[in-house]
């Protein structure tokens, strides 16, 4: 990709062979375009993609409606009887005791971090698995995969018992490192999978240009492991920005740490079924999760080894 | 230097997380230029740098909290006294346990299937089509609900009300078999089925994960193979079935154990949905009630290793299919 | 390609982080009213507090299970303290409250206070963790002026006091519609056999007099342990229900059997339930504070629940004798004897410093009690006598009030809270639960609880 283009002799001629190959592949693909969706399986995309969008469409519908509507008739008679209240998002916002951007602050900075920490060791984790030749390799491998398994609640005590005892527990470092440890068997696992991907030849090149691992590592593999670092940084936004027992437990409730999950857990209120209040802090939650999605997406959606490497 | 532990405003919240980011980012730099500077260096120690630091985190972090629950589950409730295999012997013996295990078993075997089938079908039907990117955005929705938030979304489309004259149904599940005629039921309540329904939640999440990963792998597959196929004849459902699926073997095979793995441990959905009553409970749900709501610590362990050996057989395969894969290389 | 990337993703975060401080601005509703004014304005004596020493700057941190709404008026409350001795006091409520002072206990970060929704709970924290600290005498003095004795023997254990009692509710309500009343005629019933009459009499008009609800979650069962604890205390008597209790008799006596058939004459009767909501196994599925709902309906007329009830019902409902809703004590066999069910919270203590005990000792007394009832809105009451029932903002609440005050009622906590764990907080909650949902019969109920007793 960061290649020179060639402008003499048989390098020439090959860059002529190269356009007129991307050309074929270009029409190919558009006539794929065309090929692949036959009608039947079009309306079951769309069957299936309505069918996961309508419970969700359900919440949000809801959580426009006053509460006594929301009690006594289904959302769906929303368009025959439309009442819209913003009462819900407000209480859901500004209801409590602290202001509601204390919580996403410190969700912001919660989240980030535990992104960049975990997804960094592991990629470097990763290409240990995949590209050095160790002994023991294979079955180190097996156990970091197999550390999958140890559920997060096993680990509360005997985490909080160490922050505890070396004094850093009700601050955001007790959170980074518990995120961070939970995503590390996951994230390698994955991390590894794409890399193997990978093909030899190129590393094999660099190699013989006299670069070491850590070169390789960045300047070979990283560029082109953007797609797959995109996919599960994503995921991992997710999964800590949704959070709630990692936070409760290691940041405590406190309002200077506590995540926005903590506070919209406790918007069911003592009694439990609000749904008027949790269908308005289902949605305010999601909104971050929804841009970070966006604006990424397309990085994998592009997929792995787009600029047409493999063959 | 309070600010570091302590932050209490914005702005103190703001910079500890950039100089944390900074603290951690010059530390692994200085671990690898440690590592690529000397020109003849042991490759051990390269190896050290590389996977030192997830070494050591998963260590204090994963390894030695699974040990001390191993060692926790032959205790009994505030681990004082030793007991051997009596909290194994209550699980495997005990009405309500044994329920839970079971239930368990049948969501490690649905889930998966279901979500990888689903997801890989959908992610074939979109590839490459105008509307891929929105599409794709749609199912991968529910993955970025929390799964509290999702419990709360299906349990209010389950909702039940009675079939009587002035009262409506606010569940979309029940309107709908109104709709056809039929008498609303209580999804929640009735076991066995319950369970399906609660399984239900979990897989509408989980095809997102599964559609996103399979997706890449899809469009991985190199050109010239699918080229080499049509010009065989081969298209539609056949090309998925000798061709697409094939190749991608390796993807399916993460995706599938990953989400059995996950499968294994939620517990979310239960405790949001039904608190893990009407025969609902899984491993995950029980060891939280047992272990941390009724403080019994031995019991909650025993529960907990017994997830441990419930996803030997995942590794298994997934070792296996890895040196399948390996060969072929 | 990297610049790129790294540009549209600073571009995600500074939207994101655009928002945030946009909500910075603008967020600013911490409502804190006039409940605050009120409670920062009360004069109470603090010299009861200089036993204690110089506490100016110190901290104290409290952990519950009371969140938001409800605890807004705990934090109002403390003001009148931390002005007098300088302590700030660090409220923390969660719903994980349960599991997480577990795992706080174990993991050596215990909070300073806590707020035991259970003595049976209180019971286990004493034997097991060994941290409990035992009350000072200063609140040792307060509850035996302020409280009648049972309530000291509920935060005793082994010998020892530990907790005094927060705050309490009244069980033994039953919630009904007095326009729905007088519109069919119907009067109050006054004894058992006259609310047995009037539930036949709904039948016959066509109606279905009886809702119930017991959906909460993890705690799904407990309003049907409420049920059948009342209805002991009322067909055994409070003695026999004391000892059912600490388990001088078993669990499943054939006396705990015949009030468990009496419940279910109610409960397990098509006839009876479930008024607007379904059929019997309704009472599983509906959440307990979405179940009385059916009253503002019409189409139910009793619901027996907790004083602390007032807070489900919506917003704009006059919970008054003349209102929309109001509720009456939930008949007894004879008009002599008048048990009383109820619950409430202790306060226990983790640490021993100074400041702790100063807060436990400020808990105790009726200054404390006088001014959270000022601060609070419906819903709230305490079982301290020194609480003048004028400063509740309920009926209700002075009702309550005035029958924990009255020497003919006889107080008995909720049986389920003061029984070990595994049953009160478990057992006893899901075979309820099964009871109803899966119309298991009342004897293999009672032997399932009964075998689990640890």
């Amino acid at each position: 990709m960061s290649t020179t283009t060639p402008t003499t002799g048989a390098a020439a001629t090959t860059t002529a062979k190269r356009d007129r190959k991307a050309e074929k592949l270009a029409r190919r693909a558009s006539d794929a375009k065309t090929k692949l969706s036959s009608p039947w399986a079009s309306a079951l995309a769309v069957v299936i993609a309505v069918l996961w969008t309508i419970p969700t469409l359900g919440l949000f519908v809801t959580s426009f409606r006053p509460e006594l509507d929301i009690r006594r008739t289904g959302w769906w008679t929303f368009p025959s009887n439309p009442e819209v209240t913003l009462s819900n998002y407000e209480t859901a916002l500004f209801g409590a005791g602290t202001a509601f951007s204390t919580y996403f602050v410190n969700s912001i900075v919660v989240t980030i971090p535990a992104v960049v920490i975990p997804m960094s060791i592991a990629l470097l984790a990763a290409y240990a698995f995949a590209w050095i030749d160790f002994k023991g390799r294979d079955v180190l491998f097996v156990a970091v995969f197999a550390l999958q398994i140890v559920p997060l609640q096993v680990t509360l005590i005997p985490l909080l018992s160490i922050y505890v005892d070396v004094g850093i527990n009700g601050s955001f470092w007790t959170v980074w490192l518990s995120h961070s440890i939970f995503a590390l068997p996951l994230a390698v696992f994955l991390l590894h999978n794409f890399m193997k991907d990978i093909p030899r030849s190129l590393v094999e090149a660099a190699r013989m240009d006299g670069a070491g691992h850590v070169k390789i590592f960045f300047q070979v593999l990283f560029p082109l492991l953007i797609p797959a670092v995109a996919a599960f940084s994503i995921f991992q936004f997710l999964w800590v920005w949704n959070d709630l027992l990692v936070g409760l437990t290691f940041a405590g409730g406190a309002q200077n740490v506590a995540p926005l999950t903590v506070r919209l857990a406790e918007l069911a209120g003592s009694r439990g079924a609000d749904w008027h209040l949790l269908s308005a802090g289902a949605f305010i939650a999601i909104v971050v999760p929804l841009i970070v999605f966006v604006s990424l997406q397309r990085y994998f959606v592009r997929g792995l080894l787009a600029g047409g490497v493999k063959g | 230097m309070d600010w570091l532990l302590r932050a209490d405003t914005t702005p103190e919240k703001l910079l500890v997380m950039v100089f944390a980011i900074v603290l951690f980012v010059a530390v692994m730099a200085a671990i690898l230029y440690a590592v690529d500077r000397p020109k003849r260096i042991s490759n051990w120690v390269v190896v050290a740098g590389f996977l030192g630091p997830a070494l050591a985190l998963l260590t204090f972090g994963l390894i030695y909290p699974a040990i001390r629950t191993m060692y926790q589950s032959f205790f009994d409730r505030t681990g004082a006294n030793y007991v051997g295999f009596a909290n194994y012997s209550t699980i495997f013996t005990s009405d309500g346990l044994q329920v839970v295990l079971r239930n368990t078993a049948i969501w490690v075997l649905l889930v998966p299937i279901a979500a990888t089938f689903i997801g890989l079908v959908y992610a074939t039907l979109v590839d490459r089509t105008r509307f891929e990117s929105f599409a794709k955005a749609l199912v991968f929705l529910p993955m970025a609900i929390s799964m509290v938030g999702a419990g709360i979304i299906w349990k209010f489309v389950y909702e039940y009300r009675p079939n009587q004259p002035n009262v409506n149904q606010i569940g979309l599940a029940n309107q709908v078999l109104v709709w056809l005629g039929f008498e609303p039921q209580q999804f929640l309540i009735n076991s066995p089925w319950n369970t399906a329904f609660l399984i239900i939640v979990f897989i509408w999440i989980q095809v997102g994960f599964a559609m996103t990963v399979l997706s890449a792998a899809i469009k991985a597959i190199p050109d010239d193979i699918v080229e080499a196929a049509r010009l065989d004849g081969v298209g539609g459902v056949r090309m998925f079935r000798f061709v697409t699926v094939p190749t991608i073997r390796p993807a399916i095979v993460v995706v599938f154990t990953t989400i059995a793995i996950v499968t294994l441990k939620v517990f979310d959905i239960v405790r949001t949905m039904t608190g893990g009553n009407f025969g609902t409970s899984v491993v995950a749900n029980e060891f939280y009630v047992q272990g941390l709501r009724q403080a019994n610590e031995g019991l909650g362990a025993a529960l907990a290793v017994i997830l441990f050996v419930l996803v030997i057989p995942i590794v298994i395969y997934n070792i296996r299919q890895m040196r399948l894969s390996e060969d072929v290389r | 390609m990297t610049f790129n990337n790294q540009r549209r993703r600073s571009a995600a975060l500074a939207g994101g982080l655009g928002v945030a401080l946009a909500l910075t601005a603008c967020g600013g509703g911490s409502g804190d009213g006039d409940g605050g004014d009120a409670a920062a304005a009360a004069d109470i004596d603090c010299s009861a507090y200089e036993e204690f020493g110089d506490l100016e700057g110190k901290t104290v941190s409290v952990y519950t299970s009371i969140v938001s709404p409800e605890d807004t008026p705990h934090i109002e409350s403390y003001k009148p303290f931390e002005e007098c001795t300088g302590v700030t006091v660090n409220y923390e409520g969660s719903r994980e409250f349960e599991a997480q002072l577990v795992v706080r206990l174990r993991s050596g970060n215990a909070p300073d206070i806590a707020f035991i929704p259970q003595p049976g709970l209180l019971r286990t924290l004493v034997e097991d963790s060994g941290e409990v600290v035992p009350a000072p005498d200063a609140v040792s003095a307060n509850v035996d002026e302020f409280f009648d004795e049972s309530w000291k023997e509920y935060g005793t254990v082994d010998g020892t006091f530990y907790a005094a009692p927060l705050g309490a509710n009244v069980k033994s309500f039953v919630w009904y519609s007095p326009q729905m009343f007088a519109d069919a005629g119907y009067e109050v019933p006054e004894t058992w056999d006259e609310m047995m009459e009037l539930s036949d009499q709904i039948v016959a008009d066509g109606a279905i007099p009886w809702c119930a609800g017991i959906g909460s979650g993890d705690a799904t069962g407990w309003p049907a342990t409420d049920w059948l604890e009342d209805v002991l205390l009322r067909t055994a008597g409070p003695d026999v229900y004391d000892q059912w209790v600490d388990r001088s008799i078993p669990f499943n006596d054939p006396q705990v059997e015949e009030a468990l058939g009496q419940v279910g004459s109610i409960l397990k009767n098509d006839q009876y339930v479930n008024g607007g909501l379904g059929g019997v196994t309704s009472i599983a599925s509906t959440e307990f504070g979405d179940a009385g709902l059916p009253i503002l309906d019409g189409s139910c007329f009793m619901h027996r629940q907790a004083s602390f009830y007032q807070a489900n019902w919506p917003e704009g409902t006059e919970v008054a004798e003349d209102g929309d809703v109001f509720a009456f004590y939930f008949p007894s066999t004879s008009t002599d004897e008048r048990p009383l069910l109820g619950g409430g919270e202790f306060v226990a203590a983790f640490a021993d410093r100074p400041e702790v005990q100063a807060l436990q000792t400020y808990l105790s007394t009726d200054d404390w009690a006088n001014i959270k009832a000022q601060v609070s809105g419906p819903g709230w009451v305490s079982a301290n006598t020194g609480l003048d029932p004028a400063n509740l903002t309920s009926p209700i609440d002075q009702l309550s009030a005035e029958l924990f005050q009255d020497e003919s009622a006889v107080f008995r906590f909720d049986g389920s809270d003061l029984m070990p764990g595994e049953v009160g907080a478990g057992t006893f909650w899901t075979e309820m639960t099964s009871w109803i949902a899966n119309d298991k019969d009342d004897k293999s109920v009672l032997d399932a609880i009964e075998a689990s007793w640890p």
